[in-house]
């Protein structure tokens, strides 16, 4: 695996060697001594474009227990405002030698851009590109979802995906990079999503999403759900008006206490509330929904360190001396070659 | 991208040897488990960290043997898996590796007689990550290291307290050590060390 830029053309053996890597990462953060030595000398840029707090941190604490040097790179007061292209920003990186750039740009495609160019030599992580990707949320957000489903099943969640399970995922899908990213995600692990939304707040194309379109919350609800996932409404985003006012958005599609406890009499106990974060409460979510034992907001916050510590330790371990070809495909671990050049010599 | 050299094409197999099967194996691991114990005056505070993958099923058969030579010990409750992936030197030389599970016994290994226990010992990288990984987990009393093979050519000041077999190689062969826990040879699993010489 040379860059992590989508989750549409992350195969499943990948996406599943992502999320039992970020196990082991987890471990980590329950011991006395959180910080390993993999990437000891190794240097994580964070480009960030846009403004972020807990992806930019999360990725900030994952290099760092990593023991990579971490450089933070804000747009604002830098010479991106004095109209520096995106092309000399990789290059100074470049000069300055980072082996990995965690990139956030407003722009889609902005990350894809730095990995297919000869820009910059290091491995691109996108943290979020305009409303089209954002993988390692995707990722924290199933590896929280196979944490629970495991436990209901009783089995253990390393090597597990998601087979059978429902996910609805509620709110602005038309600006939701999140959203995006977990449809293709979701669908490579088996599981079943339904997006629930107004229909102005809906992509042109979204029928042919792997998944089913719902504009009826309740109606979805009492159909039947293991995971909902509710999305921010992206006000920065929106420059028409989606939607008459909030409080018939919140009324509507928002996770509010009557649709709390319609969980408990639709027999739904084991339904778990998810949400990215930030959260709009009393927009999208209620306080009292998102402070719920069903709410995975902080599981999710802490599984994102797992997750950007398990990219960025198969991202930047491994062999850099690969064959030219790999530089500029998509995301591709060789599947099994490993096991095939891990030999006694390293004893 | 920098220089790219050519990915190295694996060599071929020309020789095959079985050096110990078995029952060599098995010999070879109720002797060590009577020499730690020797060491060790007893089982008092002994805990047996298996390095995966092969380490780990070693050191489940190294307690199974304790414990039927000093039948107040739980097998069990002394037996620990440590991953070493994430403290290796070679991480940006070497294939992508997958980390293991570290699992330590519920008692810890502060202040404990910890064994360490691998395949083969070869240059001794695997041990030195492996005393790093120890440091951050707690502080043993004492650290030992059990092998079942060590093939020489060490690159650090690393020797091993309990040898299986001591095996004189080339550095051009292969030790391999197929374990029935971890192996299988058509479909059926196999307990032998082989070397493999390459032409």
């Amino acid at each position: 695996m040379r860059h992590l830029l989508s989750t549409e053309d992350l195969g499943r053996s990948n996406a599943i060697r992502i999320l039992d890597t970020a196990e082991e990462m987890a471990a980590v953060g329950e011991r006395e001594v959180k910080k390993l030595p993999t990437l000891r000398g190794r240097t994580v840029v964070n480009l960030f474009f846009e403004d972020s707090t807990r992806t930019r941190i999360s990725f900030e604490a994952a290099a760092k227990r990593l023991s990579a040097d971490v450089i933070n790179f804000a747009a604002k007061g830098s010479s991106v405002s004095k109209g520096e292209s995106l092309k000399d920003t990789a290059q100074t990186l470049s000069a300055m030698g980072a082996d990995a750039v965690v990139i956030r740009h407003w722009a889609s495609g902005a990350p894809h851009r730095l990995a297919a160019t000869d820009w910059i030599d290091a491995a691109v992580i996108n943290a979020g590109d305009g409303t089209h990707e954002h993988p390692t949320q995707a990722l924290l957000d199933a590896f929280t979802m196979r944490r629970h489903w495991s436990r209901l099943a009783g089995t253990p969640s390393t090597g597990a995906d998601l087979t059978g399970m429902r996910v609805a995922i509620a709110g602005d899908v038309l600006h939701s990079r999140v959203a995006r990213s977990n449809v293709w995600l979701l669908r490579t692990l088996g599981a079943e999503v339904t997006l629930v939304a107004p229909p102005t707040l809906l992509p042109i194309g979204v029928e042919k999403w792997p998944c089913s379109v719902s504009y009826d919350l309740d109606e979805t609800l009492a159909r039947g759900v293991d995971a909902m996932m509710m999305l921010r409404v992206q006000g920065e985003r929106m420059n028409a008006s989606f939607f008459p006012t909030t409080r018939e958005y919140s009324r509507r599609w928002g996770f509010d206490d009557n649709r709390l406890r319609a969980l408990d009499s639709l027999g739904l106990k084991d339904t778990i509330i998810m949400h990215p974060g930030p959260m709009n409460r009393g927009l999208e979510i209620s306080s009292a929904a998102a402070d719920s034992p069903r709410s995975t907001v902080l599981a999710q916050v802490r599984n994102g360190v797992s997750i950007r510590m398990a990219a960025l330790y198969l991202l930047l371990s491994g062999d850099n001396r690969e064959p030219a070809h790999h530089a500029n495909s998509t995301p591709s671990i060789p599947a099994e070659t490993t096991s095939a050049h891990v030999t006694k010599e390293s004893h | 991208m920098t220089s790219v050299p050519e990915a190295p094409v694996p060599a071929k197999v020309v020789l095959t040897r079985v050096v110990l099967n078995q029952a060599d194996i098995d010999r070879a691991l109720t002797r060590i488990a009577h020499e730690i114990l020797e060491s060790n005056k007893g089982s008092q505070d002994l805990v047996l960290l298996g390095i995966p993958r092969r380490g780990y099923p070693l050191a489940v058969r190294l307690a199974a043997k304790i414990a039927a030579a000093d039948p107040t010990v739980d097998p069990a409750a002394i037996v620990g898996q440590l991953d070493v992936t994430m403290f290796r030197d070679d991480l940006s030389h070497q294939a992508m590796r997958p980390p293991y599970p570290t699992q330590l016994p519920r008692t810890g290994i502060d202040n404990k007689v910890v064994v360490l226990i691998d395949d083969v010992l070869y240059s001794g990288r695997t041990i030195r990550a492996a005393l790093d990984a120890i440091i951050d987990l707690g502080r043993p009393r004492i650290v030992r290291l059990a092998v079942l093979i060590d093939r020489g050519h060490r690159e650090l000041p690393i020797r091993a307290d309990h040898v299986g077999k001591n095996l004189p190689t080339s550095s051009s062969e292969k030790v391999r050590v197929r374990l029935a826990e971890t192996d299988t040879v058509d479909g059926e699993p196999v307990n032998e060390v082989v070397i493999e010489a390459t032409a």
